[in-house]
This record gives C-alpha cells, sequence and structure tokens, in this order.
C-alpha cells in the first residue's frame, strides 16, 4: 500500500465521517443539549403534562391499529403477489410501493374527498353514523395508508425464497391449507414479518402530514405526539416542543436497535 | 393441485379489495377532483404564480439534494463497505437513523441549529449572510437528512458482489486508483446510484413535515408544493389543492413506474430499505 493511496483512504473516511457528523449527529445534539437546557425536572414534567400523554397513548393505539391492518393484509398481498398469477400482476406490485412516494398531505387530503361533506362515501357515513374525517376512523386509515407497503416489501422476498417444495411436501402429507400456512409458511416468514412490522410501527409512530391534513388537531382528543410538538412550535412552548420531540426519537432510536438485532437474526438464518 | 399451491381465490379478492380501498379508490378520488372541471382549469391553478413558484422551488431543490446524496451516499458506501475502522458496525446503525426518526422531529432539530436566534444559526447568518430557517438551504438540509440512508442502502449490495480481484487486476496493470474507480467500480454501481437517487427524488417531491417546519409556509418565499396543497387547504381553496395534488400524483406514478422498470432491467429483485 503506497502512502498516497493511505492518505486517500484517510481523507475519504474523514470525509464521510464529517458529514454524518454534521448532517445527522449535529442536529441530534442540539435536541438533546436543548431539551435538558432546563434540567431534568422540565423534561419529567412536560411528560407528564395530560396533554403529551393523551397524545402519546393516541399515537400509540393508531400504530397498534396500522401495525395489526398491515401486518395481516401485508401477508396476504405478498402470498397473492409471490404465488399468484393473474393479468397486472407487475403493475399492482409495482403500484404497492406508491404510498412511499405520494406526499403525505395529499393521503390526508384523499381521506377528505372520499369521506368529507362532498365525499363518495358521505352518504354511507351518514347512513350508518359514522364519523372519519376528524376524527379517530380517518386518522387510523392515514397511518394505515403511509406505512402500507412495509410488511409486503420484507415478506415477498423470503416467500419467493422458501418456494414451494415445503409447502407442497405437508401438503403431499395431508395437511390442509390453512395448517400448511401455520406450520410450514409462517415460521418460514416469521423473521421478515417482524421486520416489517417494526418499520411499519416506526413509520406509524412519525407520521405527520396525513395526519395533520384529516385529524383537525383537536388538543386532547384528535392530537398525536407529532400533532402536539407542532402546535407546541406553532405556540412557542419550545420546551414542551423538545421534550416531546425528543421522545419521539428516543423511542425511534430503540425501534432502530430492534431492527438491527432482527436484521442480525434473519441473516444467520439465511 | 394447482388450488392448493396459490390458495384460494377469495385470498386474491381480499388482498385486492384491501388495495383498492385503501390505495386505488383514494387515488381516484383525487385524480376525479382535481380534473373535475377540466384540463384547462386544472393547468390554470397550476400555473398561478404562487403555485408555479412553489413547483420549481421544490423540484428544484430536491434535484440539488439528490446530486448531493448522490456523490455522498456512494462515498459512505463504500467507506463502509471497503474499509475497516473502529466503530464500523455503530455507523451502520446510524445511517439508518433518518428513516427511524419522525420527519417532523428532523425539522425541530434543525431549527434548534439553525433558527436565526440560535448560536450556530445566528453566527452563519451575521457572519456570512446565510439564511437557513425560512429558505432553500433549510429545505436540502431537511431533504438531505430524510433521505440520507436510500442511496448508501442502495449501492452497498453491489459493491459488495464486486470482485476486489478486478480493481487489483487494474491497479497491477498500472492503472491509478483514481482510473480504477472510474473505469472499473463505476460502471458497477452506477444502476444502484441511479436507483437510489430516483428514490431520494421522488422522496423529496413529496416531503412535508420536515419541510414545513424548516421552511414555513412562505408563498414566493420557501413554500414547497407539499406545504401549497397544505395551504390551499387552510385557505378553503379546493381546486388548488387538488390540482397540485393531482400533479405530486402523478409524478409519484412516473417514479415508481420507472425505477421498477429500472430494476426489471437490471434483473434485481429490490434490495431491502
Amino acid at each position: 500500500m503506497s502512502g498516497r493511496k493511505k492518505s486517500t483512504r484517510y481523507y475519504l473516511l474523514a470525509l464521510v465521517l464529517g458529514y454524518i457528523a454534521v448532517l445527522i449527529l449535529l442536529p441530534i445534539g442540539a435536541l438533546i443539549a436543548n431539551t435538558f437546557a432546563k434540567g431534568g425536572m422540565t423534561f419529567l414534567k412536560v411528560l407528564c403534562r395530560q396533554d403529551v400523554l393523551h397524545a402519546f397513548v393516541l399515537t400509540f393505539s393508531l400504530s397498534a391499529v396500522a401495525v395489526v391492518l398491515n401486518a395481516v393484509f401485508g401477508v396476504v398481498i405478498a402470498w397473492v403477489l409471490v404465488r399468484h398469477q393473474f393479468p397486472g400482476r407487475n403493475l399492482l406490485n409495482a403500484l404497492v410501493d406508491l404510498p412511499f412516494a405520494v406526499s403525505p398531505v395529499v393521503a390526508g387530503y384523499m381521506l377528505i374527498l372520499l369521506f368529507g361533506r362532498t365525499g363518495w362515501f358521505y352518504p354511507l357515513l351518514q347512513a350508518t353514523g359514522l364519523k372519519v374525517v376528524f376524527s379517530l376512523p380517518g386518522m387510523a386509515i392515514a397511518t394505515t395508508f403511509v406505512s402500507l407497503p412495509f410488511v409486503i416489501r420484507e415478506v415477498m422476498p423470503v416467500l419467493q425464497e422458501i418456494g414451494l417444495e415445503e409447502d407442497q411436501a405437508a401438503y403431499t402429507l395431508g395437511a390442509n391449507g390453512w395448517q400448511t400456512f401455520w406450520r410450514v409458511t409462517f415460521p418460514g416468514i416469521r423473521w421478515g414479518l417482524l421486520y416489517g412490522v417494526t418499520l411499519t410501527f416506526a413509520r406509524a409512530l412519525g407520521e405527520f402530514g396525513a395526519l395533520f391534513v384529516v385529524s383537525g388537531a383537536v388538543s386532547g382528543e384528535t392530537e398525536t405526539a407529532t400533532l402536539f410538538v407542532f402546535r407546541a412550535m406553532d405556540e412557542r412552548l419550545y420546551q414542551e416542543a423538545y421534550a416531546v420531540s425528543l421522545t419521539l426519537a428516543a423511542v425511534s432510536f430503540f425501534v432502530l436497535l430492534a431492527m438491527e438485532a432482527l436484521r442480525k437474526r434473519i441473516h444467520e438464518e439465511a | 393441485m394447482s388450488k392448493m399451491k396459490a390458495g384460494p381465490l377469495s385470498l386474491r379478492l381480499s388482498a385486492i379489495a384491501y388495495l383498492a380501498f385503501m390505495l386505488f379508490i383514494p387515488l381516484a378520488a383525487v385524480l376525479q377532483d382535481g380534473l373535475r372541471s377540466g384540463f384547462s382549469s386544472f393547468a390554470n391553478s397550476l400555473f398561478n404564480p404562487a403555485a408555479w413558484h412553489a413547483l420549481k422551488l421544490t423540484v428544484w431543490t430536491a434535484v440539488v439534494m439528490a446530486l448531493i446524496n448522490a456523490v455522498m451516499g456512494t462515498l459512505t458506501a463504500y467507506v463502509m463497505v471497503r474499509y475497516a475502522f473502529p466503530g464500523r458496525a455503530w455507523l451502520n446503525s446510524l445511517i439508518d437513523l433518518p428513516f427511524a426518526i419522525p420527519t417532523l422531529v428532523t425539522g425541530v432539530m434543525l431549527v434548534i441549529l439553525y433558527g436565526p436566534q440560535q448560536v450556530l444559526g445566528g453566527w452563519l447568518k451575521n457572519h456570512w449572510g446565510w439564511e437557513i430557517i425560512f429558505a432553500p438551504a433549510g429545505i436540502i438540509l431537511a431533504l438531505l437528512f430524510v433521505t440520507f440512508p436510500l442511496v448508501v442502502r442502495t449501492v452497498e449490495p453491489l459493491l459488495m458482489e464486486i470482485d476486489e480481484d478486478q480493481e487489483e487486476a487494474a491497479r497491477a496493470l498500472g492503472a491509478s486508483s483514481w482510473t480504477t474507480f472510474w473505469r472499473v467500480l463505476f460502471p458497477a454501481i452506477l444502476p444502484g446510484i441511479l436507483t437510489g437517487t430516483l428514490l431520494t427524488f421522488s422522496r423529496a417531491l413529496g416531503e412535508f413535515g420536515s419541510v414545513v417546519v424548516v421552511a414555513g409556509n412562505i408563498p414566493f418565499k420557501s413554500q414547497t408544493a407539499a406545504v401549497y396543497v397544505w395551504g390551499e387547504l387552510e385557505s378553503q381553496n379546493r381546486q388548488g389543492a387538488s390540482a397540485m395534488s393531482v400533479l405530486l400524483v402523478a409524478l409519484s406514478f412516473l417514479m415508481i413506474l420507472l425505477v421498477d422498470w429500472f430494476e426489471k432491467r437490471r434483473g434485481k429483485t429490490r434490495v431491502r430499505s
């Protein structure tokens, strides 16, 4: 290894580390420093506020709904996309990614157009007395929409790898379709599914734009943790905004650690 | 036998019903509303000066950001794959962090750091005249943070596939490391760079949470397309909101199909994000 090459190596490493430090670590450090600038008690006091607790409960509940719906239907959709042959399958496969690309604001607006006063489904809602826009069902749909592709994208490659042999063996031995799924297919996809669920959960926790449009953000009612942060910034309640932001970031960090552990697990199994 | 292989038809029907309800019907509702009063009023809404400015701002900040991300993402992937250094595993987790942090929180962090009343933001403004918050620079920084992992994670698997022997051979034949990079490595990882950059760009076009905090909602200055949609909704201008939404949806559609076409041509399945 020549001296010149070695120095290129150090410059390149320094450049990349410097970039990550300035782009990612510096802002995170600033958030931590400002949250605790007034001491740890202020931080705890903010988290014990009634509206903040309510916001976190709502955020976790909406994420739970999104996780359950997208886990169940995600596996079904992944299965159909991998195992079924039908016209338009390739296009469908590409379009599944749309929630990643569509702006969250537009996602929220779509629901207003569908379920709002002039929407296609409004007559149906009136007949049943349900409320979607500016209330929890709409927020649950919005959260589910933005996190829809994760489980599908994580389960599909695993299903492809598993192939059909084991399923067919089970079937030949007399297991029915349902038994085959639970005893043979499911153990094969469970880590991929769990990874997808983790990603879904992380994305759902942090959703803002779609909820902002569809919720009406009534404090103590339809205000999630991210919506609280936005209102607090707007009303110059900076300590409140920082404390909730940091908590959200910390939860995301732990979700990330779980993801890393899972990824190792998946690699070991592969 | 074929029934067992695929599972019953009801499975396919429930998959399609879920996607229809969650995805296709809502998208159709936006398209119908945006084009409801005909194409010319749709076009008029987009050429309204504030809308047009927001569109131009969105596209140019996204392009600048995507280019920076392409270069830095590729370099980061190279360093991660080829160099061994203490803390590498730790750094590897750090790269995914922007995916996990809510984008609104990203916006808050940048305001804390670069706000004109803050230490760093004040210094940049007074000594250099650089405005970051409520300005395009802030938008670009926010987008860089939010999309950082995309290029890294699409280029990494391609770099891992390349035999180091090829590089060794090129070097042994007298090529400089620069020539080796351009002639041997670059062509092999180019598809990954392009896919990652497209994903970055497409993500940037619709970004809202981080941008609305960093750039605010100032027409003709720092209002992006997604923030424009929200502004129009606030001021009850449904036509304007729908027209911009249709355009954004159409662009996302185009990006999705482009990435898909690209990956098919490469004959690869999608990499894990």
